[in-house]
């Protein structure tokens, strides 16, 4: 039964990149999504059972990323529809520098999307750590084509810089979950996350702890935690919206995943401490180099990346501290999923209205295309922590759990860079929102431009009124589930 | 201490010296091969007088995708490309040797801690061995400009963690190592694509090049 | 009976280093499809050169005249401490390692400076060229004589080489074969054999060893040449050592095979010359380079 959430957008993606009509591709896309949101939502009903020593399991950690995963890709899904319609056809001019330039076949585009929520799926179902590579190494080949829809010099680069060092991240993972296999002193056990757990306590801590480290730099690229994030601003920015949605609100978690997996055998060994203290280090790190890319930021799809960048820090942040933070990090990952996702296709609809990535160019939001304005300045607030949406709620959680624990200067460190960041995107998103438009958006003949059709403001209206309801509450399924999930992963 | 084990990683570390060190892209890519001779090489002698058509199936595959399909997909690349022959390195190829000679003894340092609960049974060169092979690659990847080169240094580095699974015989199911060398295949795949399309972009393959997205 | 026998190696080596040049000409007719000269040219050469008289620049000092005396002399006392395979070197003591590294040095060093004693520039920049290389060959030599020090636990020569094989080969087969690998590299480069330098040709743009003897005759001249071949032997003598791993304990039995060993390397050096082209200039920094790391590589796993 499990392995329908794979098969199923597999399938639809293989479909997709036969030779058919435009429509029968675009339907396939919705079809696949659909399904596997279906799928997804009665996997969720039926609840966690017991893992066992399977491949194929869903865990709570699986069960949350992927239903994150799922719902995020519903509403890409959607949007992607109207998009593709829209984008479809003849050359298209660079907004940056005025070339024309073709996308990527349509066929190609569909099918990797749909393949690329294939291999996060099973990610998100592998208990076995082999299988888990091979998927995790899977969504990046699914996604590299994604980022150069538009065929053009810059968004290759940042494909090549997104396949090459990703791999390469990915690959040390790999030497990692063989150090585990070997740290067994001998004794032969298998990769599954069971087996691996039941004999941790056994194993050798020199091998334990290098292996950790090697999972932690492999996946923590693929990850964006500084400082191996550099391919993810190039490739966030130069990809699709949609892409860039689905790569800073389902992939990252889905790399985190892998990473949470080394973590949870780490605290069965005993080890917790020291790949708690790693995973903090490198969450400071991550939000100290979000906050200084931040600040001056001119790129509004870079910022954004940057901002994934932060939030991906406060993850490994929360998980390393543990107990009530650990709760809090998969309740943020949530939310930041949700809202990421909402600012991305917002940001897909600034740059279809204005036609530029500049921020100093984009002026008057509110007059010009009020909904996305509107959107755009709630997720602004979201994104920064501000009450009422979730990541208020999910960030003030992860505090109160590091000053249970003691760690002050932890705090402190995570407070300072919160406000900076603040400060940071206020100067940004605010001065773009308010003050008046230019001139040349506000004739009748860019009223094309300014209209907002309806698929391109559904999806993201859904999404954010998702964490604005979890700003308000968490029901109480849900709370059970984070908190089966932090304890599953040994943050507890 | 079996005396084959350690001569076959003897050879991996001087394989890797000729990536250093060779000039040709050619040249480079028939090392690569040659690396995937010795890890077929090396997870034969792992699991000698135990050999079970498991075991000859990896084998196989590794030779298969490793020694044949990939390095035809490069050199296809190599050819459909018309690129220059020569690896165009920032870092000169005595300059790359040396490095090489430190990151070899920086690997020693390592893997000290980790030699003393060693597997019984595996080659005392093992561990540095194959970081050093990684080490290689990932130099080869920051130090050379040519696309391809990178690549190649990729797959040394995949290379070198592969030397490490196969000597050990990690307890892995089939399938898990027929989706890592998909994986790899796929990737290359993918590169190979990619390399064509900056290729028609760019009129080169130089990745020092690439560098109009910065902050 | 060893020390008989070591008496017999050095005397064997004074008599039939000149054949050695010899084996490897004869090679390289057969493989060029040649007849070649005679097996004993080098001898007809040596015999020649030692009757006639030097003829000595008015612009030369004592220093171009002790050069080839001194060279000579520092290669014989090479010689005396260089072991065999299992047979002890005659002169055999703790950290002749050095010594020998040191008089092969200071033969160098002579040849040099009676080069650059001439004040003509061509000489000057085959001196030039010849102390670059020996700056990364001299290195390779002592790393890895060093690589098989700490293989055998001894600082002497001899001890080193009598006991290298005597554990398991296991222990040992890795770095010997490292080893080897730089001995004859090191060989080839000191011994201005083909892939660095070729010892035929007169091209200035591309000698090192030929250019620096040129202004020597007669007596010089054969010193120079008598020196070479055995200086040749010597490095041969150093790599069938480490190559063959076989030990008799009989000593007549080692020298015997030994000697076939080194006869053994002279045809290989033969095979070699004939089958690759001279390496451009600037690569051979390059393969010595790799010979260093090669040695350290050998030691790192000695060590291990």
């Amino acid at each position: 039964m499990l392995w329908a959430v794979v098969a199923i957008p597999a399938m639809m993606g293989l479909a997709a990149m036969l030779p058919s009509a435009k429509p029968v591709r675009r339907a396939l896309l919705l079809l696949g999504a659909l399904g596997h949101s279906g799928m997804v939502a009665w996997l969720c009903v039926r609840g966690v059972g017991d893992v066992g020593d399977a491949w194929i399991a869903l865990d709570a950690p699986g069960e949350l990323f992927l239903a994150i995963t799922s719902a995020l890709f519903l509403a890409a899904a959607v949007y992607a529809v109207g998009y593709l319609r829209k984008e479809a056809g003849q050359a298209t001019h660079d907004e940056v520098e005025g070339f024309l330039f073709y996308n990527e076949p349509e066929a190609v585009f569909v099918g990797c999307l749909l393949l690329f929520l294939a291999t996060m799926s099973l990610v998100c179902l592998s208990q076995h750590l082999g299988l888990l590579w091979v998927a995790v190494e899977a969504t990046t080949l699914a996604s590299a084509p994604l980022i150069s829809f538009h065929r053009h010099h810059r968004s290759l680069e940042a494909t090549w810089k997104y396949l090459l060092i990703c791999s390469v991240g990915i690959a040390l993972a790999l030497l990692g979950i063989f150090f585990l296999a070997t740290a067994g002193r001998g004794h032969v056990h298998s990769l599954t996350m069971h087996s691996l757990l039941s004999v941790a306590s056994t194993m050798d801590p020199a091998w334990l702890k290098a292996a950790f480290i090697l999972l932690l730099v492999g996946y923590g690229t693929k990850m964006g935690l500084a400082p191996m994030h550099t391919w993810l601003p190039d490739a966030h920015s130069e990809s699709p919206s949609i892409v860039s949605a689905l790569l800073s609100g389902a992939l990252l978690n889905c790399a985190f995943l892998g990473l949470l997996r080394g973590h949870a055998i780490l605290t069965a060994a005993g080890l917790g401490h020291f790949s708690g203290d790693l995973l903090v280090l490198f969450g400071l790190l991550s939000m100290g180099a979000a906050a200084v890319f931040l600040i001056r930021q001119s790129d509004y799809k870079r910022m954004l990346a940057y901002s994934s960048i932060e939030h991906m820090g406060i993850l490994a942040l929360g998980v390393g501290v543990g107990g009530l933070a650990g709760v809090g990090a998969m309740l943020h990952a949530v939310n930041h999923s949700m809202t990421k996702g909402l600012l991305f296709l917002a940001a897909g609809n600034l740059l279809a209205a204005y036609r530029t990535k500049n921020v100093q160019d984009v002026r008057g939001l509110l007059k010009v295309i009020p909904i996305t304005g509107c959107l755009w300045v709630a997720g602004f607030l979201a994104i920064t922590g501000s009450p009422p949406f979730g990541l208020f709620l999910s960030e003030l959680t992860i505090l109160k759990g590091m000053l249970d624990g003691g760690r002050w200067a932890v705090a402190v460190a995570y407070l300072l860079a919160l406000g900076v960041i603040f400060v940071a995107m206020a100067r940004i998103i605010l001065p773009m929102a308010f003050g008046s438009p230019p001139a040349a958006m506000m004739t009748d003949s860019a009223a094309e431009r300014r209209r907002q059709p309806a698929w391109a403001v559904i999806p993201p209206l859904a999404l954010g009124a998702v964490v604005l309801v979890l700003g308000l509450t968490v029901p109480a399924p849900l709370w059970q589930l984070l908190r089966q999930a932090a304890a599953t992963i040994g943050a507890q | 201490m079996q005396i084959l084990p350690e001569m076959l990683v003897m050879l991996l570390l001087l394989t890797d010296l000729r990536l250093l060190s060779s000039s040709r892209i050619a040249a480079c890519i028939q090392t690569v091969v040659l690396q995937a001779i010795l890890l077929a090489c090396m997870t034969l002698a792992a699991s000698w007088g135990h050999l079970t058509l498991e075991v000859m199936g990896v084998v196989l595959s590794t030779v298969l995708v490793k020694g044949l399909l990939l390095p035809w997909l490069l050199r296809r690349a190599t050819r459909e490309a018309g690129v220059s022959r020569e690896v165009q390195p920032f870092v000169g190829f005595t300059a790359s040797v040396l490095i090489g000679g430190l990151l070899l003894g920086l690997c020693f340092v390592i893997s000290r801690p980790l030699q003393q609960a060693a597997p019984a049974g595996s080659a005392v060169l093992l561990i540095p061995g194959a970081m050093f092979t990684i080490l290689t690659g990932l130099f080869i990847i920051v130090s050379r400009r040519n696309a391809l080169t990178q690549v190649l240094g990729y797959l040394a580095m995949e290379n070198g963690v592969y030397a490490f699974g196969a000597s050990l015989a990690v307890e892995e199911p089939m399938l898990v190592e027929m989706g890592i060398l998909l994986d790899m295949f796929v990737a290359v795949f993918v590169m190979g694509i990619v390399i064509y399309h900056i290729n028609r972009e760019f009129d080169h393959i130089e990745t020092d090049r690439l560098s109009v997205l910065k902050d | 009976m060893t020390t008989v026998a070591s008496i017999l190696h050095v005397l064997l080596a004074l008599v039939l280093a000149p054949l050695l040049l010899g084996i490897v000409n004869r090679t390289k007719a057969k493989f060029a499809g040649r007849r070649g000269q005679p097996l004993l040219q080098a001898y007809y050469d040596l015999a020649k050169l030692f009757r006639k008289g030097a003829v000595y620049s008015r612009t030369t000092t004592w220093v171009f005249r002790a050069g080839p005396t001194v060279g000579l002399s520092a290669v014989i006392v090479a010689l005396a401490i260089v072991p065999l395979g299992g047979l002890p070197g005659l002169g055999a003591f703790s950290g002749d390692v050095i010594l020998l590294a040191y008089v092969l040095g200071l033969m160098r060093f002579m040849t040099v400076l009676a080069a650059l004693d001439t004040g003509s520039s061509f000489e000057g920049m085959g001196a030039s060229r010849e102390v670059q290389f020996s700056l990364l060959a001299e290195p390779a030599l002592l790393l890895a004589l060093a690589a098989l020090a700490v293989c055998a636990k001894s600082l002497s020569l001899s001890d080193i080489y009598g006991l290298l094989y005597a554990g398991e080969p296991a222990h040992v087969a890795p770095a010997a074969v490292m080893v080897a690998a730089v001995l004859l590299m090191v060989l080839l480069a000191e011994n201005a054999r083909i892939p660095v330098d070729d010892p035929n040709t007169h091209l200035e743009l591309t000698m090192i060893h030929e250019v620096m003897v040129l202004d020597h005759g007669g007596v010089d001249l054969g010193f120079i040449q008598y020196g070479a071949s055995l200086k040749l032997w010597v490095f041969s003598a150093l790599l069938v050592g480490v190559a063959l791993p076989l030990r008799t304990g009989q000593p007549i039995l080692d020298l015997l095979l030994g000697v076939g060993g080194v006869f053994a390397v002279a045809v290989l050096v033969g095979v070699i010359e004939s089958t690759m082209a001279r390496l451009r200039l600037v690569r051979v920094p390059q393969m010595l380079v790799v010979a260093n790391v090669l040695a350290i590589i050998a030691i790192l796993w000695a060590l291990r």
